[in-house]
This record gives structure tokens, C-alpha cells and sequence, in this order.
């Protein structure tokens, strides 16, 4: 079985955001660029499934040369291979994404979609665009299911469980299929330092991203962090000796006491 | 004309769809248009309910297999609708399934889509100008939206619930779209219900949270007894789930669980903003740290400065007493 995990190359963010002078993008110079939870896991997942019915697994991103340092990530994990769609780090939309990365899962195959299971997070962690998966599955003509949080493959077929309130959907979908998760649906493995240093010199080809994004358009215009409430908070006291003030606010304050 | 699609439960329309109405229908009024809706499958609409806050005309979508949910189908029965009474809006809730079944209907109809609104202005040449949330919620985007057809949603609970100023009468017209075996690709197979232990972390009332600084799983012993003397549940950060201490249901934050309870009991958690993203509901929120510099100090109502293996058993033991 053969296994693609999509991923996108996000910064880092902490305690608050910052962005650049231009408020074009988030000001990643201190805390560096990372995946999001939901592609870890998909990440993940690839690597299980290939692990239990055999194959190869494999890891791609569409972004600035800097990101095979999210692909180093994927193969450090145990990932087998990585393909880089390299673009000069602007901000793609999601239909050129897709169209772009469409066209690379089609490249792998010489000409035809080789992947069997092709995983993608939910939504990603910065844009939440919630269309990449489905207009990848759209070009391909393969099915997708969204959200998912359980994933068991039995005979070429896939039985996938997303939760819903009050339960959970189960889907029974044929592969090829398109496939986007949710964190919590695997708990992604440590690399070992060993296999970081391994996956530091693995080759990583490199494609030129083709993508058109049809008619209309979304333009960012500008970023902005929203104002947050940053009076200061109360300090009720160090230690157990606060413990009077917190039972009083408890009881005359929030009155769950 | 502006189309929204409405989830609805027993025909009455749920929280985020009335929530997206409001957003709706002062889009409409922006563009001087009629605002309709589109309801797919399940039981008849209530259309007073829908009227009531200012829809016109009702699409309804019935189908012989729209039996179980669908979301190409679904997206593809959108994107005829749509196509039919020449929408150029399509507007819809905030949920999960609002964004795929949008989104099958942006592929069908190759029209760029902008999730998670909070804020939208019609240009005069017909664009919007629109602010909407990026990283859940910490960080917004001024941005153009421009098309023959634009889709949107309305980020969760960014719009209030308002009934229209007047109420409309709106018609009903039911419509069976055309579909396809692909389009049923996948469907719902079954739906199996949770076994519903506990408070829900989203409707409890009292959040007593847990990260990296419990130090270990059974130290989140001390915080399920606080949560219990306050009639409350326990969450955590995701640094305590990546440990292994906790499950992942038990997440706060972006990808974890949004909580709104009358107080956030946070315990060694440092505040990072996608767990505090989690957390925008909450009434109140209290912080036990043992670092006086941490950002949750500076997000929380109130703090105390100190260990929480310390802090926290001594909170209970003084509950107990007084009980
Ligand atoms: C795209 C994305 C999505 C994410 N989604 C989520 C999410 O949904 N939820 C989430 O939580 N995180 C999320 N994160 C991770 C987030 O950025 C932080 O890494 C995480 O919240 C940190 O958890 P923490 O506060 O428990 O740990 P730390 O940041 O390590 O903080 C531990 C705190 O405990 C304090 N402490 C230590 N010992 C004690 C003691 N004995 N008594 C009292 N205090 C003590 C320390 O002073 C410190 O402030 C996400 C990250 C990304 C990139
Ligand atoms: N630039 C990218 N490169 C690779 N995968 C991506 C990229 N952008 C988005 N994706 C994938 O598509 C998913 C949904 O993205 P979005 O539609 O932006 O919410 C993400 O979780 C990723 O798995």
C-alpha cells in the first residue's frame, strides 16, 4: 500500500503572536516553523498503516525550500520519501495548492494518482481553509472523507470514523481515497536521534509547483492580532497561603463554591 | 441573490446556522438582495423559525438517497441550487460539516471560498472586504474577495443570535437534484453513539485544566478531586496529552476541545495562545504557576504564584473542611 501525508510548513507561535512590520506574516525569527498536530498525524497514520499492510510511505509539501525541514521531520519519523513543490514562500490559496499538489501526486505516477491512502489534516493550523483535501480529491476524481479520528483499512476498503455530537459517523470508503484527519486519531512516535541525523542528508527532490486557481480570488490584505485583555491578573497570594483568597473568590465571586 | 445553508434538527435550525443567519442577512441587506436558504434532506423546515429571521425563500432538497449524510452529494446538491437561482453568495455556519459540504461545492463550481468571517463589507463593485480568523481565532485577516460566485463562513460563536427587524413569510420550494452513484461514494454507514460519561468538557461549568507542569499522570489525581468539590471536569494542555498523561479528548485549544465555563482553573499551563484559543469562552479564569512571568498570568483574573502539587491539594483540603 502506498501512502501520502500532505503537510504545510507554519510558524511557531507561543505565548502571543507578532508579526512583521509589513503584517504580511507572522515574525518567526524567535520561535522558528513547525506542522500542524493534525498533519503530524497524518504523518503518523501513514507511517502505521504502511507498517501494518506493507508499502511505502511518503510526505510532501508545497512551500519555500525551508520547508524540508517539516519533510526532514516525516522522515525522521520513518517516513520513506519526500517530495518538495518548491515556490518562493508567498502564501498559495487553497485551489492553487491543490491544483499544485494534484499535479505532483500525478508526477510521482507518471501521469496517474499512485497513492492508495492520501492523508491530509483537517484543516491547516494557520489558514483553516478546510478545501485542500477536497479540491485534491475533486482533480483526482478520488472520494474523500473529512475529520477523521479512526482509520482501519480491510481489503481495499477503508472504514473511517468521525466524531460528531452525541457519537461518532463511521464511512466504509473504497481506495484510493482521500483521507483528512483530526489530532487524536494516532499518537505521532518521537524521532530518534538517530534517525534525525539519518533523515538530514536524505535526498529530497525538488518540483517546480504548477497551479492555476480558477475564477475569483481571496486576497490577504493584511494580517492583524486582535486586541487581548492583558490587565494584569490578581495575584491572590504565593503558595498554599493563598489558599483563603482562592476559596473566597470561588465562593463570592464565580459562586461554585 | 444570498444562499445559505442551514443545519437543521428536526426543522428547527441549530445554534451555528441561526448564528450564520444573522451574518446572512445583513449580506443581503448590503447587497440589496433577497436572503434564501437551502435545507438538505432530513425533516421539513419550520418556516416561521426561518422566517423569523428574515429568510425568503426556502430551498429544500430531497432526494431518495440523501437518507444518511453525504458530503459530496450534499456539496454537489448545494452547487445546483446555487446554480439555479443564480446565487451569488453562498453563505454557510461554522461547523465541520458546513466546511466540507462548502467546500465540495467550491470544487463544483471552481469559486473561491473564505472560511471563518467575522466581519464582511460589500464593495460597490460587488467584492467584499472581509475580516476573518486564522490560527482559531488569535489572528485575523483583512482580506478581498472577488468572484461571480463567493462562498463564506461565519466563524463560531462571532455573530450573535438576532431575529430579522421584521419577520418574512417565506415559500417553500422543494427541489430534487440531480445525482450520481459518485456522489455517494461516501455516506454515513452508521452512527454509534458515544457512551456519554461525565460532564462534556465544552458544557462544564467549572474547568480545572492540567499541562506540562502536573508533571505526570498520577498527579492529575489532585485536580480531578478539585474538580469534583467544584461540580466540574478536568481538561489539559496539549503538552500533557504529547506526554501521554492524558487523553486526547481531554485537549483544550485549537485542535482540542473550545470550553466555556463560569471559571478555568489553569494549572501549569503556560498560556500558549492555541491553548488560550480553547479557553475564549470562559468567564473567569485562575491560574496556578509556579513562574510569576508566565503568559497565563498575564490572560487570567487571577493567579497564584507557586507549586501546584502544593497549591492544589491544599485548595481541596479547605473545600473539604467547609463542607
Ligand atoms: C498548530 C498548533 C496547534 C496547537 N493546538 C494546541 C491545543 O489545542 N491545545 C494546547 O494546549 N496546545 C496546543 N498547541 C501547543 C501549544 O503551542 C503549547 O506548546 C502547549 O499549549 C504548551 O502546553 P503547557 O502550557 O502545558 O506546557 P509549557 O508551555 O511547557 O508550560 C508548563 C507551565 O507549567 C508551569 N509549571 C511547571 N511546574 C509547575 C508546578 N510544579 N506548579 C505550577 N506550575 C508549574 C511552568 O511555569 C509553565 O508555565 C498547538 C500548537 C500548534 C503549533
Ligand atoms: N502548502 C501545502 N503543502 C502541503 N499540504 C498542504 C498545504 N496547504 C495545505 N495542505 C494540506 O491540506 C490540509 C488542509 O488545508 P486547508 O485547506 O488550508 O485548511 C492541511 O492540513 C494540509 O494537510
Amino acid at each position: 500500500m502506498h501512502v501520502l501525508a500532505c503537510i504545510k510548513r507554519v510558524p511557531n507561535t507561543g505565548a502571543s503572536i507578532v508579526l512583521t512590520d509589513d503584517e504580511q506574516h507572522i515574525d518567526a525569527s524567535n520561535l522558528g516553523f513547525t506542522m500542524s498536530p493534525h498533519e503530524e498525524c497524518a504523518v503518523e497514520e501513514a507511517i502505521q498503516l504502511t507498517e501494518d499492510h506493507g508499502g511505502s510511505s511518503h510526505v510532501l509539501t508545497l512551500g519555500p525550500s525551508e520547508a524540508d525541514e517539516q519533510l526532514r521531520t516525516g522522515l525522521a519519523m520513518q517516513a520513506d520519501e519526500a517530495t518538495l513543490l518548491e515556490t518562493d514562500g508567498e502564501e498559495w490559496g487553497p485551489r492553487a495548492t491543490a491544483a499544485a499538489i494534484a499535479r505532483g501526486i500525478e508526477h510521482q505516477g507518471d501521469g496517474e494518482n499512485p497513492f492508495d491512502v492520501l492523508l491530509f489534516g483537517n484543516e491547516s493550523a494557520d489558514t483553516a481553509n478546510y478545501q485542500v483535501g477536497v479540491h485534491v480529491a475533486k482533480r483526482l476524481g478520488l472520494p474523500c472523507v473529512t475529520g477523521i479520528k479512526s482509520l482501519e483499512i480491510e481489503d481495499g476498503t477503508a472504514i473511517a470514523g468521525r466524531e460528531v455530537s452525541g457519537g461518532e459517523e463511521i464511512y466504509r470508503v473504497d481506495l484510493p481515497a482521500v483521507i483528512t484527519v483530526k489530532e487524536g486519531i494516532n499518537e505521532p512516535r518521537y524521532a530518534s536521534m538517530r534517525a534525525k541525523m539519518r533523515a538530514r542528508n536524505q535526498e529530497i527532490p525538488t518540483l517546480e509547483p504548477a497551479g492555476e486557481s480558477g475564477p475569483g480570488t481571496l486576497e490577504k490584505i493584511r494580517l492583524e492580532a486582535p486586541q487581548t485583555d492583558d490587565s494584569e491578573a490578581e495575584i491572590l497570594g504565593e503558595g498554599p497561603e493563598a489558599v483563603p483568597d482562592v476559596i473566597e473568590v470561588l465562593e463570592s465571586e464565580v459562586e461554585v463554591l | 441573490m444570498t444562499l445559505a445553508l442551514v443545519e437543521h434538527e428536526n426543522g428547527f435550525p441549530d445554534e451555528l446556522s441561526l448564528e450564520m443567519l444573522t451574518m446572512a442577512r445583513d449580506l443581503a441587506a448590503q447587497e440589496g438582495e433577497d436572503l434564501e436558504a437551502v435545507v438538505i434532506a432530513g425533516e421539513e423546515p419550520v418556516t416561521e423559525e426561518l422566517g423569523a429571521h428574515g429568510v425568503e425563500t426556502i430551498h429544500r432538497v430531497t432526494h431518495e438517497r440523501l437518507d444518511a449524510y453525504a458530503p459530496e452529494a450534499w456539496g454537489e446538491s448545494l452547487a445546483q441550487v446555487a446554480r439555479e437561482t443564480n446565487a451569488g453568495t453562498i453563505v454557510g455556519p461554522g461547523s465541520d460539516r458546513s466546511h466540507e459540504v462548502l467546500a465540495h461545492a467550491g470544487a463544483v463550481l471552481d469559486a473561491p471560498m473564505a472560511t471563518n468571517c467575522v466581519d464582511l463589507e460589500v464593495d460597490p463593485g460587488g467584492s467584499y472586504e472581509l475580516t476573518r480568523q486564522r490560527w482559531g481565532g488569535s489572528l485575523l485577516e483583512h482580506a478581498h474577495l472577488e468572484g461571480d460566485v463567493k462562498l463564506v463562513t461565519a466563524a463560531e460563536h462571532e455573530y450573535s443570535i438576532e431575529a430579522a427587524a421584521e419577520p418574512a413569510d417565506p415559500t417553500t420550494e422543494t427541489m430534487t437534484p440531480s445525482l450520481e452513484d459518485a456522489h455517494f461514494r461516501v455516506q454515513v454507514d452508521r452512527v454509534e453513539t458515544g457512551t456519554g460519561e461525565g460532564i462534556p468538557l465544552g458544557e462544564a461549568r467549572v474547568v480545572v485544566g492540567g499541562g506540562r507542569g502536573v508533571g505526570g499522570p498520577e498527579n492529575f489525581d489532585q485536580l480531578e478531586e478539585l474538580a469534583d468539590l467544584l461540580g466540574g471536569t478536568v481538561g489539559s494542555s496539549r503538552a500533557a496529552v504529547n506526554e501521554g498523561w492524558r487523553p486526547h479528548d481531554d485537549q483544550i485549544g485549537q485542535t482540542g476541545a473550545k470550553i466555556s465555563p463560569d471559571i478555568y482553573v489553569a494549572c501549569g499551563i503556560s498560556g500558549a495562545v492555541q491553548h488560550m484559543v480553547g479557553c475564549k469562552g470562559s468567564e473567569r479564569t485562575l491560574a496556578i504557576n509556579t513562574d510569576p512571568e508566565a503568559a497565563i498570568i498575564q490572560k487570567a483574573d487571577w493567579a497564584v504564584v507557586g507549586d501546584l502539587h502544593e497549591v492544589v491539594p491544599a485548595l481541596n483540603e479547605a473545600i473539604r473542611e467547609r463542607q
